[in-house]
């Protein structure tokens, strides 16, 4: 089958699902029901998408297809950015209140985390994938415990209003978040245009993409860049997913058989949409809420996580 | 033409490279030899921009290597670097196409074809090019690396221990090819070879380095030698004239 098939097949379902989540078993006021679902699907569609593009374009600069950046505790970093300015400013200060500001904050502590994290982990000396993922493992526990840490310290009633922030879920969509996402995944697809060529070039190594002529520490950074925006605005919306974007990503490599970053991207999307749309109808309509997607997400992504790791060792050993 | 000025190059206290002025003819095959550790894929690394130098510069037609546009750099001077371990799936076509992403960006034109039809017909991969990599032995994937090269279709081709993995036979065949690149299409190879016999019998000039300095650069027949060799290798070398060839047997000599 080819690409283009697989692709078409892939929308196909994520629009079946879409349209059961919108319209099945609507009872009693549609006018209620109806933008409240559109809003849900949307927050899914969007944070689907940035999950995957993000996860994608991760791994092929460090060269890995274990390692996402929330494994290696990029969306731990906003929880502990909100804590920060939560204990710091406090739930009236402009840092809040002002959710441009609020969101600039999380994406610059969240940048900056990653271009220190590539520096001392990816650069270098190769390291052993079991050894990153050490690291990743330590980073979220560290950044956990000290966002409990200050957690304890905050006022009980900011607290609360931390919490509501943080735990936000797809039942509980920030919906005055959902506008700047949109924004942002559009500037996103729109600089993925100019760079897909080079995504290409650079899953080749380092030595072999500078040989073609591009400037890869350079690119490296953008990528960052990029790859950590789109998780804050995911984040952001509906709190972190662990191995989501693990799932989406090597699905995506194992289904479509090619080195285009941009069937990649495409193909880890409406994988992401399918999983989320139509996990949550299932979460929603079958277990009828008995269960909560995460749940299930981290459940089976974990499973998948540690077969992929065995898999590594034994193409390595 | 590339001129390699003062170059030096530490990693952490320890001078890899110090203070190397080479120019490379251009034209012509120029082998770097020397004994283990002695910084030759390091200098090369610089002079191809992999790795930044301390102090000193390189020059591409009298202009640093540093001011060059990358993209522009990467249509005059090729590097194929020793390990080439992919973690992307390609088959052997879609390797040798990323040859013309300089030119292509990605979009191949009738002309970028043509250029990849001929480099993988030069490297003998015609009858693999639908192969995965990870289907093909050592040997046949640095064969499609270096058609990679070629089809870049660069001026200056600088490899890295091509010859590594590789047995006698594809050895010869790559030498030989390499030879007719210079000598038929006017390219400027500059390889790092361990093995002095393939220096003696295919370069034209020999560049040999050891503890980071500069020994000896010349015309082969200066540098193939018993004397010249005892100084870069500390072993007594004897040459034996084999069809006009020098061959260094040094299989059996005292260390």
């Amino acid at each position: 089958m080819r690409n283009s098939t697989k692709l078409m097949i892939l929308a196909a379902i994520a629009l079946v699902f879409i349209l059961l989540y919108g319209f099945y078993d609507i009872k009693g006021g549609f006018d209620y029901a109806f933008p409240k679902r559109m809003l849900r699907v949307t927050a899914m569609i969007i944070t689907g998408i940035a999950i995957a593009y993000s996860t994608v374009v991760f791994q092929t600069i460090t060269h890995n297809r274990i390692l996402t950046p929330s494994v290696m505790g990029l969306d731990s970093m906003y929880q502990v950015v909100q804590t920060l300015i939560y204990f710091f400013a406090g739930s009236m200060s402009v840092w809040v209140l002002n959710k441009y500001l609020n969101f600039g904050a999380a994406i610059f502590a969240m940048v900056v985390f990653a271009l220190i994290l590539y520096r001392f982990l990816f650069r270098a000396d190769k390291h052993p994938i079991y050894f990153l993922l050490l690291i990743g493992m330590i980073i979220g526990t560290l950044l956990g415990s000290f966002v409990t840490f200050l957690q304890v310290l905050i006022d009980p009633v900011e607290y609360l209003s931390l919490q509501s922030r943080l735990f936000a879920t797809f039942t509980n969509v920030k919906a005055e978040l959902l506008f700047i996402s949109i924004g942002i995944l559009f500037l996103a697809f729109l600089y993925g245009y100019l760079i897909m060529d080079k995504l290409d070039v650079m899953s080749l190594g380092r030595e072999n993409a500078i040989n073609l002529g591009i400037n890869y520490d350079g690119m490296v950074m953008r990528i960052l860049i990029l790859s950590s925006v789109l998780i804050a605005a995911s984040t952001a919306l509906v709190g972190p997913i662990t191995f989501f974007g693990l799932i989406v990503a090597n699905l995506s490599y194992q289904y479509l058989v090619t080195y285009k970053h941009s069937i990649h991207i495409l193909g880890a999307s409406l994988i992401s949409i399918i999983a989320l749309v139509g996990g949550n109808f299932l979460v929603e309509h079958i277990f009828e809420l008995r269960t909560t997607l995460s749940v299930i997400i981290n459940f089976i992504g974990g499973i998948y996580f540690i077969y992929l790791l065995l898999k590594e060792s034994r193409a390595a050993g | 033409m590339i001129e390699i000025k003062g170059l030096t190059k530490q990693f952490g206290k320890k001078p890899v490279v110090e203070d190397v002025t080479v120019t490379i003819e251009p034209g012509t095959i120029t082998s770097f030899i020397g004994p283990n550790g002695a910084g030759k894929s390091t200098l090369l690394s610089m002079v191809s921009r992999l790795l930044e130098a301390d102090t000193g510069e390189v020059l591409l037609d009298q202009n640093n290597v540093k001011k060059w546009k990358s993209s522009d750099f990467a249509k005059r001077v090729s590097i194929l670097k020793q390990a080439n371990y992919l973690n992307v799936r390609l088959t052997v076509r879609e390797l040798v196409s990323f040859g013309r992403y300089p030119y292509s960006r990605g979009r191949l034109a009738a002309e970028d074809e043509k250029f990849v039809d001929q480099a993988i017909e030069y490297m003998n991969l015609a009858d693999m090019e639908d192969k995965y990599l990870d289907e093909l032995s050592g040997g046949q994937k640095q064969r499609a690396f270096i058609a990679m090269v070629i089809a870049q279709d660069t001026d200056y081709i600088l490899l890295d221990e091509p010859l590594n993995n590789l047995d006698m036979k594809h050895s010869v065949q790559i030498m030989k090819i390499l030879r007719k690149l210079v000598d038929e299409l006017g390219k400027t190879v500059v390889i790092v070879l361990h093995d002095i016999n393939f220096a003696s019998v295919y370069s034209d000039r020999i560049v040999a380095l050891k503890n980071g300095r500069l020994m000896r650069n010349g015309p082969t027949h200066e540098i193939i030698n018993s004397e010249v060799l005892r100084e870069i290798y500390d072993m007594d070398i004897p040459i034996q004239e084999q069809n006009g060839c020098r061959i260094c047997v040094y299989f059996n000599s005292h260390t």
